[in-house]
């Protein structure tokens, strides 16, 4: 039988029970859809972690003060509680190899007024070089700079959230930023200008950058936490993504020698880089993606067997009619082709409808949710495959039934 | 010039079972049909011509003897050699038409050339050289297989059963589903083609009214063959346009 006939008899024989065919198609759908819609999300989730995590700043390493969480070590102080980061560790921090910038950062949360409106933010102490090592950008105004930092300006740069809460007219209308540059707010008592209004970065989760206000570090030293000289972190930019390793553990080796510290397990400092966080946030996201495949793979098995049932009750209906077409010559292999084809073909037109309703799903799951999808063409090529394979594997058993049958009983079955 | 043997059986013997629960269907049948006969089988229920015509049509082997069809010995094949012999030599008509519903009149029959591989311009022509040969209308040749009567069906049964041009046409009690009127049409077909285009036919039948109509005819009783003899008082079916409408 040529390929062709294979085809049509294939076609004619799928579409003489209409009704039939489609609801065993339905199982190939839903199984198929399901696959593409949940690993969209899963991937869709993983792609929005990345993104938030790129947006802290490139080949960003951390450093914050206090031990690493180790096993048995028993209760350990939150992060950037612990004062063993100094501002002398941070310039020292400068000198070691491909270290692009380097910014020292103290940051506490304080009432914020302006006029009769106020909020509790984040205030951030810091130089200039937080501008590129956290990757953040001015919208309107300028940054403080090197001198402000070094006279203890009272100036400061606030982020689009801070904005709208202290300086929007009213509950439903929205601030510019020109309505904030020249203002006074208070910060804990104390009077600073507002120079400038960051660009809005979307970011949320490990710190909202948005809802935030800048001061330059001596100001803050001086004015809110009287003249304390420990840092709550350090952000390093290294200069390129190879030599992240390299600067991790040369500042690691140069913060033990200065905190003269001989056992690296005890050090008092936490070094983090941008590649861990993200390692860590995709083998999560990793999981995810993998529970929800697997949940999607078994609707999938369930449409198998849906597929596997019918064909049996095919092969029954038809046994006069496979009986007649061994009579007039078919051979085996001509038999178990005719049925695996048609087996196929469900499974095949079900994969591609699947694909279909599952990338509308993933559509609209965004669209409601909120949760960000990604629909990726090896999966959608992994869903063609699957679902032909399915057809092979659920379809061979009816049909070596159908070929194995004896055409003088088959002629003679009612 | 002494016409060639297509159906050559000796000694054919057919068994069922083993040891105490063994049947024995047929017990030695030894007969030879030559080249452009129209032979009828005859027998009742029970006598073994079922048996007989699923070997002589290469759907069964036998346990002992030899059968030789159009000069070959087909009595020892293996069920896929067996089926490129029916496929080769062979053509079908059934009792109960076993055409393909929901399919056209024309597939039904270019079927057989389906599984020989062969082009469909090429089948067509020879399709509809067979429907014609067997009398089915031209009008009816576009209708799906369950849209026409049963007279026609059986028709379109025989086109296919033409199709491969076969050395042998092997009809099971083709008249047994239709009325005397549609099934002296089918009969008066096979004569035709018998007597026209020497086609060599076997007719397995129990009715003796139908088997009169062939040349010679073979008695099966209990797996023996009782008579075979020469069919002195030849019916002649009447055509179709030969037979008077009745106004029911």
């Amino acid at each position: 039988m040529t390929t062709r006939d294979l085809l049509e008899e294939t076609y004619s024989a799928v579409t003489v029970n209409k009704v039939r065919s489609g609801l065993t198609m339905l199982g190939i759908v839903i199984g198929i859809a399901s696959v593409i819609a949940l690993v969209a999300v899963g991937q869709g989730s993983q792609a929005s972690i990345q993104a938030s995590v790129d947006s802290l700043g490139a080949n960003l390493v951390m450093v914050t003060p206090g031990a690493q969480a180790t096993f048995g070590s028993g209760v350990r102080a939150a992060a950037g509680s612990a004062q063993t980061l100094t501002p002398d560790d941070a310039t020292a921090i400068e000198s070691v190899n491909n270290v692009a910038a380097v910014a020292p950062e103290i940051s506490g949360r304080y009432q914020v007024v302006y006029k009769a409106n106020n909020a509790n933010t984040s205030i951030m102490g810091t130089t200039p070089a937080y501008l590129p090592v956290r990757d953040v950008s001015i919208d309107t105004g300028s940054f403080f700079t090197d001198q402000d930092v070094a006279d203890s300006n009272l100036v400061a740069v606030i982020g689009p959230t801070v904005l709208q809460s202290l300086f929007a007219p009213s509950a439903d209308a929205s601030a510019t930023p020109d309505m904030a540059i020249g203002q006074q707010i208070r910060i804990n008592g104390n009077i600073f200008t507002v120079i400038g209004v960051t660009v809005a970065k979307g970011g949320s989760g490990f710190s909202n950058q948005d809802d935030m206000i800048y001061v330059p570090l001596g100001a803050d030293q001086h004015y809110l936490l009287g003249s304390s000289a420990y840092l709550t972190e350090v952000d390093v930019e290294a200069s390129t993504q190879q030599a992240m390793t390299q600067v991790q553990s040369d500042i690691t080796n140069l913060l033990l020698q200065r905190h003269n510290i001989a056992n690296a397990a005890q050090a008092d400092f936490t070094i983090l880089n941008q590649a861990s966080i993200v390692s860590t946030a995709s083998s999560v996201t990793g999981t995810f993606t993998t529970l929800l495949a697997a949940i999607a793979a078994i609707s999938l098995l369930v449409g198998g067997i849906g597929i596997m049932n019918m064909m049996l009750t095919t092969v029954t209906e038809r046994t006069r009619e496979i009986g007649l077409r061994k009579a007039i010559g078919a051979k085996k292999n001509d038999i178990t082709l005719q049925f695996l084809a048609e087996s196929v073909m469900l499974t095949f037109g079900g994969g591609l409808i699947g694909i279909v309703l599952g990338w509308l799903a993933a559509t609209v799951i965004s669209i409601v949710t909120g949760v960000a999808t990604s629909v990726s063409i090896p999966y959608i090529l992994l869903a063609f495959f699957v679902s032909a394979a399915i057809g092979i594997i659920f379809g061979y058993y009816p049909a070596r039934r159908a070929a194995g049958l004896n055409p003088i009983e088959a002629l003679r079955y009612e | 010039m002494p016409n060639k043997d297509i159906i050559v059986c000796k000694d054919i013997k057919k068994a069922y079972g083993m040891g105490e629960t063994m049947v024995v269907v047929l017990k030695g049948i030894t007969f030879s049909i030559q080249e452009g006969e129209f032979v009828a089988i005859m027998g009742p229920s029970g006598s073994g011509k079922s048996t007989l015509m699923h070997i002589l049509g290469a759907l069964d082997t036998p346990t002992s003897g030899e059968y030789f069809l159009d000069g070959k010995d087909v009595s020892k094949l293996s069920d896929e050699e067996l089926a490129d012999i029916r496929r080769e030599k062979i053509g079908f008509v059934f009792q109960a038409f076993n055409l393909l519903p929901r399919t056209s009149v024309l597939r039904n029959v270019s079927l057989p050339l389906i599984y020989a591989n062969m082009p469909k311009e090429e089948r067509e022509v020879i399709a509809k050289k067979a429907l014609t040969d067997a009398a089915f209308p031209e009008a009816f040749w576009g209708y799906h297989s369950n849209q026409i009567s049963g007279g026609m069906m059986q028709r379109v049964a025989i086109a296919r059963s033409l199709v491969n041009n076969p050395a042998l046409i092997l009809a099971d009690e083709p008249t047994g589903n239709l009325d005397s009127k549609t099934g002296e049409i089918v009969l008066h077909t096979f004569q035709n083609l018998n007597m026209t285009q020497g086609k060599t036919v076997v007719l397995i039948t129990h009715e003796p009214y139908v088997a009169e109509h062939a040349d010679r005819i073979i008695h099966i009783m209990d797996g023996n063959i009782v008579t075979d003899e020469k069919n002195h008082h030849k019916r002649l079916a009447r055509n179709e346009k030969d037979i008077p409408h009745d106004n029911t």
